[in-house]
């Protein structure tokens, strides 16, 4: 058997994901999380918050929630359950930080803590910023463009 | 009623962004670090194609709490720098605008990480 | 010649020392372990330090069973996951005995018994200890994710066992002879006949372009069969001399395509062929998907579980092929394939 063969074979005998099952507790978990941040916006926006600095508290509070989730050893085990529905909320993102950050202690505070805690928030952040750059100079560009005609 | 709607919105947005990524990871066995860098530039492009705004306004938080909402904050701190400032709000724009969620992460990522230990599974 | 050692003086198996944690401590082998720890710690604060802790009790059990002092071992021969293998060389810095780290990956059991058992039969030394572990909390640090970050693991994933297993091997039964030791006695001694390592066949590299770290099993497997199948080629032995065959850590999935390519080469194992990969979780409730996997896997089940029916009689002939899948982290980020071994050992009571 070739290479290539074996890693077909392999692959195809490969216990596979339940892509059906999966998707689905993805989209409930995901969507709680998501309605429970449209709560806390109607929540603050009750309080007289504006809108946008009503969002801007949204994602702090879930943040917070995940960090604490995190910390107390259960957001794991909901994303065991919920997959991407943990991933791709913004408590996802925290809870990226945040174990890193537990987890290096032992390695002291800069190297260990410092450094770890962005293990995956960094290569997130880096590119978001890149992407957002590039939309900038588009952006100057456009607004030149349309000014001038 | 309308509340209602907004919360049930939120809930079929932000779980349908999920459902794709959740396919993207069975299928493709992207790591999760890929999907979270995707659904982030993926949020900018779409406020640089000047559709995420509107799916914003549609869905609430179903649009903002994913991650590439976290995109759009950074698109559209951008836009807003680049509007008030001028070319420097190029570079200030988008971690201004994202300022807030990841100052968060990190001040309390940072606490955890005084507290909790780190525990065996 | 031929490919097989074939040990003239076999090495006897004097004790071994197993050290497990809380998974294991509820697996289906639960009872067969000397000692664990719920908390998976062994009162150390970090996880590497747990790791070498488990070395150093693992190898205490099998030193006090054999009631032997430190000083009488000639060699150790230990090795781990870690980086630069340091859960055994601070775990046995105590036992201040010339020290040899290995690493193998998953397959460093089998590598150290065969090379322990060499370095018995050709005279050098007389009697020496093989050690190896692997934490589970360790090695998801070292190769996976941090442990509070949330992930679905897919279904071909492994756990990695938190398990340490020592061996004492020796030219003879009775080595001891300064005062106040009782001189060894060696495991199947009250059956009349001590375990011995009569034969051993060191794998070769065998890589077949599985990139998939979460397939360690497939990556491992024809690395198995290619030992296994040269193993019966050559011996005077068929697959039914033995009581049991089996592999290191394949996995399910692993285990199955390793059976599947054997009988593909015209070698059907049959019944005792397994893997302690299997053996040592409980599928339907510990969540351990495709099974255990890591240097304590095969080294653990072999002495704790295998060593305790040996004692009983229950078996006489054991086949391990002990699994090791070659890659680093950084090795697999820069998307090179995993390449597999398998070391065969020959454990015999006859």
């Amino acid at each position: 058997m070739t290479n290539a063969q074996y890693k077909k074979y392999a692959d195809e005998r490969a216990a596979t994901s339940p892509v059906l099952k999966n998707t689905v507790k993805a989209f409930l978990i995901g969507g709680v999380i998501c309605a429970l941040g449209q709560g806390l916006l109607y929540l603050y926006m009750w309080a007289g918050a504006e809108k946008q600095t009503a969002s801007t508290l949204v994602s702090v509070t879930l943040v917070g929630a995940s960090v604490i989730l995190t910390a107390l050893d259960i957001y794991d085990s909901i994303a065991k359950f919920g997959g991407a529905g943990t991933l791709v909320p913004i408590t996802g993102f925290a809870n990226a930080v945040v174990s890193p950050a537990i987890d290096n202690k032992a390695e002291g505070y800069v190297l260990g803590v410092g450094a770890k805690l962005f293990t995956i928030a960094g290569p997130v952040i880096l590119y978001g910023t890149l992407a957002s750059v590039i939309y900038g100079v588009i952006y100057v560009i456009k607004s030149m463009v349309l000014g001038i005609v | 009623m309308e509340m209602f709607f907004g919360f049930l919105k939120a809930f079929a947005v932000g779980g349908a962004l999920c459902a794709v990524a959740q396919v993207l990871i069975d299928k493709t066995r992207l790591t999760p670090a890929r999907i979270l860098v995707a659904y982030v530039c993926a949020g900018v492009l779409l406020q640089a194609m000047g559709l995420y705004g509107r799916l914003v306004d549609f869905a609430g938080a179903g649009a903002s709490v994913p991650l590439t909402g976290f995109g759009y904050v950074l698109a559209k701190g951008v836009e807003k720098a680049v509007d008030s400032m001028g070319v420097i709000g190029i570079l200030t724009g988008g971690l201004t605008g994202a300022a807030a969620g990841i100052a968060a992460a990190m001040v309390f990522g940072f606490i955890a990480a005084l507290i909790a230990p780190s525990r065996p599974k | 010649m031929g490919k097989i050692v074939r040990f003239k003086n076999p090495p006897k198996v004097i004790s071994v020392g197993t050290v497990a944690g809380a998974k294991e401590s509820e697996g289906r082998l639960k009872g067969y372990f000397d000692l664990c720890d719920k908390s998976d710690k062994f009162g150390k604060k970090t996880f590497e330090q747990s790791e070498s802790e488990m070395q150093r009790l693992a190898l205490n059990f099998a030193l006090k069973k054999a009631d032997m002092s430190p000083n009488r071992l000639d060699a150790i021969f230990a090795g781990d996951l870690m980086n630069q293998c340091t859960g055994s060389s601070y775990g046995l810095a105590a036992f201040s005995a010339p020290y040899f780290g290995l690493y193998g990956a998953c397959s460093t059991a089998a590598e150290g018994l065969i090379l322990g058992a060499m370095a018995v039969d050709s005279g050098y030394f007389d009697t020496v200890a093989t050690v190896s572990s692997s934490h589970n909390s360790s090695a998801e640090r070292q190769f996976r994710f941090p442990l509070e970050y949330g992930s679905q693991r897919p279904p071909t994933a492994q756990w990695t066992v938190t398990a340490a297993a020592a061996f004492v091997l020796g030219k003879s039964a009775i080595a001891g002879n300064a005062e106040n030791e009782k001189g060894h006695s060696c495991i199947g001694e009250k059956n009349g006949v001590c375990v011995k390592i009569t034969e051993a066949l060191p794998g070769r590299i065998v890589d077949k372009g599985i990139t998939d770290q979460s397939n360690m099993g497939a990556a491992m497997a024809p690395a198995a069969a290619a030992t296994l199948y040269s193993y019966f080629k050559e011996s005077d032995s068929s697959p039914d001399d033995f009581d049991m065959i089996l592999t290191g850590d394949l996995g399910y999935d692993g285990h199955a395509i390793c059976r599947d390519l054997l009988i593909g080469m015209g070698l059907d194992l049959g019944k005792g062929f397994s893997d302690c990969g299997i053996l040592i979780y409980d599928r339907n409730t510990q969540d351990t998907h495709c099974g255990g996997s890591g240097c304590g896997c095969s080294a653990s089940v072999m002495a704790g579980f295998v060593m305790d029916r040996f004692k009983k009689g229950e078996i006489k002939d054991v086949l391990l092929v002990g699994t090791g899948a070659l890659m680093s982290p950084s090795s697999v980020l820069q998307g090179l394939s995993i390449a597999g071994i398998g070391h065969l050992v020959r454990l015999s009571a006859r």
